[in-house]
This record gives structure tokens, sequence and C-alpha cells, in this order.
């Protein structure tokens, strides 16, 4: 095994999407099938490299595996350090599987726009990179960097290729995210010089701060990663981004991207500012809470599909908030899990209706009605999808959502309660949505949409069949991923150091 | 009577100063013997020669630490550091100066004095040479900012001042196109700039009555020691201080910034926007560290004060304008905001940062400016904002060149201006001045939105009627072109050297 982890797997998983993304974008415009199948094939590539870490990764063993650390700007001790937990480590394989699965359902997205098909597909990898980077990196102005590079790419493929209000959208997302990170920036030279004057996240550690300043110094990050992820009252933006981009990138928007703001809070507010996060956390709790509520209510009232998802994301947010800040093992593994299984389900979710968008032309739910009738394995794939983000038990949502409510439950029942009341609500949307875009008599102005009469083609099936399978096998068989996330988020507690209530509950959830 | 005793001069370590002001009259010289088909090709070369020349006396000159020519001129780190710069950035100006395939005859009028409009006017613009004078003024304008930066006393300083600023004015007045925005422009500059060395030349004597000299040695002793009234002083220190910032273009000695950038000749904007802020902070930096760091308790609450407002004014109305010269030009009113921050960090790692993003953008600006040259019409430049908009779809390699250099300005990662951001807020975070960088943090988000608004207007905005094309540049503004984005992105990337080089250079002789 010493062979393997020794192999410098996480700058390679980072820079690969990016060669491939320089590649794929000088690939001559005249020929965008050759650009769509390079970009493919490399995605896979990489996809099939985060499986062989997968499997050298040692769940039972250190924290941080596969560390690799070059110099950089030693005036500042900033290195290129890599290396990742169990949290970072599912994230990673969560991006890596999809990747391939966005890039094949992307096939046609930008057949149409009067933009290079090429440059799609490139900004697509070069997002890749920049996640797979952001999740890998262990020095905190790395991650800076690839928190704030990230943007670039993602503000293109709104811009440039998404669809109603782009422009507005791309703007908001970008100076809404800019907004953030220039908070965190704050922050971060704070942290570093009043933190020894490193970047180290492992020295960084052990940086004693006075009360007032690591409070300061969490509001800076958790700002930034709150606007990320998005918590309300910070949302505003993800419905219009949401809404406006091509479904695959919002597929990976919200599946991906958004995740960085929750992973952000487990990796740096809480180890780095232990006591301002227990001190912050009611404040925290408070916003999961009515972010879950109200992102519900707001998610029935939806007429747009791909902002319904939207809100609907920003309702799961809240659940993966109040696990994190219930600080329990239990509820803490349960929002990592939730992470990995709403980037699976939203992203499914988003590339489903992305197909129906497609198809008709049009977003709107009033468009559509009884669209089952035509494309019966189409509305069933969006109805799996639906129950599967309403979390089904049987689903994979299901086991995370029960973890992070039973985790909380053991040490803040009020909260566990009131948040329950998002499930019933989930229930609502997506049954509605459902029922209004698939069930009952058939909209006759379907019927004249030639587009609307083809079912799932292959391709389509390709990409979601995995999603399928991997939401179906993580409902009933969650043990892998939780085996790896756990002593993660066992050791992020115990930086927090919040003990946790009783052991016995945590033998209950396995 | 007392004979004089000429003190000894170092003419190695004042060498760079010699050559140029040299290789200047020749110019002049030239200018008067011969032939005018000879004369651009010629002045051209010299004054290029000149100032690699210098620059190599400058590299080899790399260690010298030493006050000579009776202490009216110190040659020490930052003095040989920024004299490098200068002639760095001088020399990329000169290539756009030098640059004739963009426009018949260059971008200079041929005769200035002739009154626009009139017949003579009109002929002179159907003849296709330009002014060949701009070559020696140019050459003086730079020499004199070697010296102002090196001059160590301030009499020797109000000269340097003089002999750089001059040239400038006369510069500004010479555009080919738009001749009387171009007079105004000049005449504006003048004007206020003689007010400007007015009130330096009062806070001269005041400081001379205070400290009984003008050398900086003697008056950081008089500081500590003086029995006389402070009041001489602090009117002093005032007095000098509008003189030094009216030249930085900080507020609110600004006004003249954004009508003498909008009106000068593009390339002599780059040339102003560069290397007098280069100039003009390299000398303050030497007053204010080495003559009165002893009154630093003192003068830090005001010039903090300074420093927010030239912030706050430079990114609030960057965000109202509609003519890109003119963005630009309150764009690096802000950016002198940030430079104050970094001089007011007041410690060895200020005066490195702030020598680091004195450099970092001087490249990006003049890189910026080269481009603007590049977009324009039958009319000369296009600079209404509204006019470059879908840029991206007629020219994609320039609009991705100034969307970079534009990402620079904003500091997004992975370019200089973040990392130069970063030093002078670090470097003013250690030093305790934690409200500076809030302000800085903030305007930042505010200066990010005008950015953004060219990049918007550039890539996802439709071609208009009057979109020009840009124009393919010829050898030498491609060259400054190019040396300005390549420095953009290795600072950006690896700035370990550059970073090395200012802290090494950062010590001041006394």
């Amino acid at each position: 095994m010493v062979g393997v982890s020794d192999f410098p797997f996480l700058s390679i998983l980072t820079g690969a999407p990016l060669v491939g993304a320089l590649v794929v974008a000088f690939l001559p415009r005249a020929k965008p099938e050759l650009a769509k199948r390079v970009a493919l094939i490399w995605s896979v590539a990489v996809a099939a490299l985060a499986v062989v870490m997968w499997v050298a990764y040692d769940a039972g063993g250190d924290r941080f595996q596969f560390r690799e650390s070059y110099t950089w700007i030693p005036a500042w001790d900033a290195r290129f350090t890599f290396a990742v937990d169990g949290i970072a480590l599912v994230m990673l394989l969560l991006i890596a599987v999809l990747v391939p699965l966005v890039i094949l359902a992307s096939w046609h997205d930008a057949d149409n726009s009067k933009r290079s098909v090429p440059v799609y597909f490139a900004l697509l990898l070069a997002l890749e990179s920049t996640m797979l980077g952001v999740f890998s990196a262990a020095d905190v102005f790395l991650f800076y960097v690839f928190f704030e590079i990230m943007l670039v790419p993602m503000y293109f493929l709104i811009g440039s290729y998404g669809g109603h209000q782009r422009q507005y959208a791309a703007v908001k997302f970008f100076l809404y995210s800019l907004v953030g990170g220039l908070f965190m920036l704050a922050a971060v030279i704070g942290l570093w010089a009043l933190g020894g004057k490193t970047f180290d996240w492992q020295q960084l550690l052990s940086a004693d701060f006075s009360t007032g300043t690591e409070r300061w110094l969490f509001l800076g990050f958790f700002v930034a990663f709150a606007i990320k992820a998005p918590f309300f009252p910070f949302h505003t933006w993800l419905p219009d981004a949401g809404g406006a981009a091509p479904a695959g990138s919002a597929a990976l928007l919200v599946g991906v991207l958004d995740k960085v703001g929750t992973f952000g809070i487990l990796r740096y507010c809480l180890p780095l500012f232990p006591e301002a996060s227990r001190w912050f956390a009611p404040y925290a709790l408070a916003i999961a809470l009515i972010g879950i509520i109200y992102a519900a209510l707001l998610a029935v009232g939806q007429n747009d599909l791909k902002r319904l998802v939207s809100y609907t994301s920003i309702a799961h947010f809240g659940f993966i908030g109040i696990g994190i800040f219930a600080f329990t093992t239990q509820a803490g593994t349960g929002a990592v899990l939730y992470m990995v299984n709403h980037g699976l389900a939203t992203g499914l979710l988003f590339l489903v209706v992305g197909m129906f968008v497609a198809r008709r032309g049009s977003a709107l739910v009033s468009d559509f009605g009884g669209a089952g009738k035509l494309v019966p394995l189409l509305a069933g794939v969006l109805f799996f999808a639906g129950l599967a983000s309403l979390a089904l038990p049987g689903t994979a949502p299901f086991v995370s959502e029960f973890l992070v409510l039973l985790g909380t439950f053991t040490v803040n029942k009020t909260v566990a309660v009131i948040a329950t009341a998002g499930i019933i609500l989930a229930a609502a949307y997506v049954l509605w949505m459902v029922q209004r875009t698939t069930q009952g008599t058939l909209n006759p102005a379907l019927t004249t949409v030639d587009a609307m009469r083809r079912d799932l083609t292959l391709r389509e099936k390709v990409v979601v069949a995995p999603l399928i399978l991997l939401l179906l096998l993580l409902g009933f068989y969650p043990k892998p991923v939780t085996d790896v996330i756990n002593p993660a988020v066992q050791a992020t507690m115990q930086d927090v150091d919040k003990s946790d209530p009783a052991p016995a509950v945590q033998e209950a959830s396995r | 009577m007392q004979d004089l005793q000429l003190p000894p001069i170092d003419y190695g370590a004042i060498a760079p100063m010699l050559i140029l002001f040299g290789v200047a009259c020749v110019g002049v010289l030239f200018e008067a013997v011969l032939p005018r088909s000879a004369r651009r090709t010629t002045q051209l070369v010299l004054a290029l020669l000149g100032l690699v020349a210098a620059f190599v006396v400058v590299v080899l000159e790399r260690d010298t630490r030493i006050l000579t020519a009776g202490g009216a001129v110190a040659i020490d780190g930052p003095t040989l550091f920024l004299q490098g710069s200068i002639i760095l950035l001088g020399l990329m100006a000169l290539l756009l100066v030098g640059d004739r395939s963009l426009e018949q005859g260059g971008a200079f009028v041929a005769q200035a004095a002739v009154t626009v409009g009139s017949d003579a006017d009109r002929r002179q613009a159907a003849r296709s040479q330009g002014a060949t004078e701009i070559y020696p003024l140019a050459v003086f304008a730079i020499a004199g900012m070697l010296l102002f930066v090196a001059a160590n006393d301030l009499l020797t300083m109000f000269v340097a001042l003089e002999v750089f600023s001059l040239p400038l004015y006369l510069l500004c007045a010479l555009a080919r196109r738009r001749r009387l925005l171009s007079q105004e422009a000049a005449l504006k500059y003048f004007l206020l700039g003689a007010y400007a060395s007015a009130f330096f030349l009062f806070g001269v004597a005041l400081v001379y009555g205070y400290a009984g000299s003008v050398q900086f040695g003697s008056i950081h002793d008089a500081v500590r020691e003086s029995t006389q009234s402070t009041i001489l002083l602090y009117a002093g220190i005032a007095l000098l201080a509008i003189g030094l910032l009216f030249k930085a273009a900080a507020a609110p000695f600004h006004v003249w910034t954004p009508d003498v950038y909008q009106g000068a000749p593009t390339p002599i904007t780059g040339l102003m926007a560069a290397c007098t802020k280069v100039a003009a902070f390299g000398a303050l930096l030497r007053v204010l560290y080495v003559a009165f760091d002893g009154a630093a308790w003192d003068y830090t609450p005001v010039l903090g004060a300074i420093a927010v407002l030239t912030m706050l004014v430079g990114a609030v109305l960057a965000v109202t304008q509609t003519d890109i010269k003119r963005l630009l030009a309150y764009s690096s009113i802000a950016n002198a905001g940030y430079l104050l921050v970094g001089v007011l960090a007041l410690s060895k790692d200020g005066l490195s940062s702030t020598m680091f993003y004195l450099v970092a953008y001087g490249f990006t600006v003049i890189a910026a400016f080269a481009i603007v040259t590049l977009v324009r019409d039958a009319d000369g430049e296009a600079t209404h904002l509204s006019r470059w908009a879908g840029l991206g779809r007629r020219s994609p390699l320039f609009a991705g060149l100034f969307t970079f250099i534009l990402l620079a300005f904003a500091g997004i990662p992975l370019t200089s201006g973040f990392i130069a951001k970063f030093a002078v807020f670090g470097a003013a975070l250690d030093s305790g001045e934690a409200w500076l960088v809030i302000f800085g943090v903030i305007t930042s988000m505010l200066l990010a939105f005008p950015y953004l608004r060219v990049v918007v207007m550039m890539w996802l905005s439709e071609p208009g009627e009057t979109t020009p094309a840009v124009s393919i540049p010829g050898g030498l503004t491609a060259a400054a072109l190019m040396i300005g984005v390549v420095a953009t992105l290795v600072l950006g990337v690896a700035p370990a050297p550059l970073l090395d080089l200012t802290a090494n250079a950062a010590e001041f002789v006394r």
C-alpha cells in the first residue's frame, strides 16, 4: 500500500481536467463532435483515477491521506499542499462521477447557441479541475485560490450558454460569490497574520486567538460559505443562477459547487474556530431552520422547473446545516452523507428536468401536463428523482436525512421537530411538481411539439442509469460511504470539542 | 570667500540617470540635425537602447547601498528596485508610443501648435508623419522619475518632480485625434500640477524652518530632537504630502486624473498610470519612512483617512463610468488607495508589499491601455463602453486578454492583482491597521462591479452595428501587450521570486 499512497493522486486529479480543458478549448470549432468525445473520455479517465484513489484510501488510517506538499510562496509559507480526509474523498468521488454524466447529458446543450461548442466542454472540464482542487487543498491559501477561481468557468457557463436572463443571473452569481470571497479574504489574511504567519491547516489548528478575534474570523469564513451553500438569507442568487444555467451546469452548480460552502464550514470554521463555532451555533441553526421552511414554501409556489429544483436544494442545505451545527458525530455523518446524496439526487433531478426542458423548449410547469403519456420512461425517471429528493425510504437521501434528524434530536429536540416539518413540505413540492408536469390530462399543446414524443434516448439512459443505481445502492447499503466519512467527522467534532451524548445511539444508526 | 568643495560622486551608482539624461539630450540634438524621414526610427532605437543600458546598469549596481552627491541622492534597495521597475515599465510604454501600424503616423500630432480645425490642421492630419520630439520628452520624464525615487533631500526631490512633470504636461497635449480634449487635459494637468508643486515647495520651506535642513537624515534627527514648534512640522508634512499625493492620484487630489487619462494619447496614459505611480509612491515611501518616521503617530490617521477616501472615491465613481479610459482612471485612483494601505503599514513588509504592488499594477495597467489602443474605428479609438459590446464575438483573443486583465484588477487569484492585494493587506493587518483592510475589502467588492460590467459587455452582449473590430497590433504594441499579460500571469502563479526580491530590497539607507 505504501507505493500506492505515495502516488501523487491529488495533484494529478486536479491538474488532469485542466490539461483536458486546454486541449479541448483548442480543438477546431468546426469539429464539435471531436471536442465532445475528447472531453468525455478525459472525464471518464479522471473518474477512473478517482475510483482507484477510493480503493487505495485506508478508511481506518490517518485522518489525512495522500498528502503532497510543494513549495509555492515561501515568503508567506503558502504551499501547494494537497491532502484529503474522508469527507473530502467522498466529495472528490462525487465530482469525478458526476462530471462525465453531465458532459454526456449536455451533449447538445451548446449546439444551438451561437458560441463555440469546444469552449463549452473546456469550461466544464476547467470547472471540474477547480472543484477537485478546492476539496483536495490542505493549505488555506490554496483553498482560497481555488474557491475564487471556481467562479470564473461557472460565470461563463451561465453567462454564455444559459437560457433566459442569463446575463443577469451570471453577474448576480459572480458578485454574490465574490462578495463572500472577499469577506473570506479578509479573514484569511487575519488568520495568517495572527495565526503564526502560515497557511498550513495543521499548524493553524493549534493557533490561539482571543475570543473577539476568533469570532470575527469565523464570521468572515462563515459568510463566504453561507453565501456559497447558500443558506437563508444569502440564497437569492441560486434560483436565478440555477434557473438560467444550462441543465448540466446547474446540476454541477447545485450538486457540487455549493457543497464547497458546507464542506468549508466543516473543514475550516469548526476546527479552526471551535469556540466561535459553539457561540454562533444557535444562530446558524436558526438560519438553517428558516431556510428549510422558507425555501420549501417558495418551492411549492414555483412555476419554473429549474427554479423549483433550486429552491428545494436551498431547503436541503438547511438540513445539512443543522447536521453540521448539532455537533454530534451522528448528525455530522448524516450531513456529509447528505452532501453526497443530495449531489446525486438533485443532480439527477436537474438533468432530468433539463431533458424535459430541452424537449419542450420551456421550463414552465404550466407548459407541461400529462407528459407521462408521451414519454413514460422519462416521466418515470422524474418521479424517481423526485422521490429520492424528498428522501423516500429506500433511496439514499433518506438515510442521511434520518441520521441528521436523529443526531440532532439527541441534543436539540426543538430543532429536530421543526426540521421534520420540512419533510412534509418536501413531499408537497415534489409530488405537486410531478403531478402537474407528468400526470393528469395531457396538455394538448404538448402533442404539437415533436420532440416531446421522443422518450429516453440511449445516451440519456446511460446518463440516468448510474445515478439511479447509486441512489438505490446507497439507500440500502450506505456502509462503504459512512465508514469513510465517520472517522473524519468524529475528528472534526473532537476539534470542536463537543462530546457525543451516547455511543449507544451511534451504534444503532449503522 | 570660501572655496566651494565639490562633493564626491559615485558615478557608477547614478549612471542609470546619467545615461537617460544623456540619451534625452542626444535625442534633442537628433531633432535638430537628422532629416525628418530618419528621425523616427533613430529616436525610437536610441530611446530603447538607452533604457536597456540604464536597466543593465541598475542590475549591475544591485548591491549598492550608499548616499552620494553630498547626500542628495540615495542609491539603496528601494531606489534600485523602483528604478528598475520604472525603466521596464517605461520601456513597455515606449513600445506603445513607437507603434505606427495602428494609425497612419502614430498616435501623436505633428505640430501641436496648429489651431485645431484650421486648414493647417487638416493638412497636417493628412500628412503621415507625427512628432518625434515625444521620444526625448518621454526619456526626460523617465529619467526624472529615476531621480525622484532616489532623491534624498527635499530640494533634489522638487527638481526631479519638475523634471519628470514638465515633459508629461507636454506629452499629454500631443494626441493626434480629439486634439481639443488632449489640449484641455494638458492644460488642466499643468495648472493643477503647478499648484501641487507650489504646495510641495511651501512644505519644503516649512520643514526647513523646522529642521534646519532639507536632507532626510537631518530631518529624521530633528523630528526626534528639535525644540521648534511642531506646527511647522505638521504643516510641512501636510503640504509635502499634498504635492506627492497629487502625483499619486489620491483623493481628494485626484480630480485631474480622469480628464487627463482620457484626453492624453493612450500610450502616454499608460506611461502615467504605471511609471508616475511608481515614482510618486517611491518618493512618498522615502519621505515617510526615512524623514518623518518619528512623526508616524501624527500622520497615520490623516493618511489613513485619505486612503479610505481614495479607495471609496475610486470604487464608487468607477461604477458610473461609461468611457473605458475614465473607468481605468478611477480604477487607478482606487489602486492608489490600496497602495496607501501598504505604505501605512510603516514596516518592512509594508515597504516590500507596496513595491510589489507597484510593479504588478504597472504591468497590468500598461497591458490594459495597450488593448485600448487596439479597439478602434475610422475615428480613432472607440473608448465608449457601449462600443465594446460583443467584442468577445468579434475578437475572442483580445477580449479574452482584456478579461484576464480585468480579473487581475478585480483581484481574482492566479493573477498578480490578487497576490499584490494580499501582500499589502497582509502587511497592513500585521501592523494593526485592520480598519484599512476592511475598507480595502469593501471597496474591492464595489470595484468588482464595473470590471464585471465590461466583461459582460464584451462577452454576453450581442455585437452591435457600431462594434469596432480590434485592429491587429503591430509588433511593438503586441510585444508590450504580451509582456504585460505574461507578467500579470507569472506574478500571479509564481510570485515567489519577485516577493523575495522586494523583501531583500526593502531597506532604505538614511
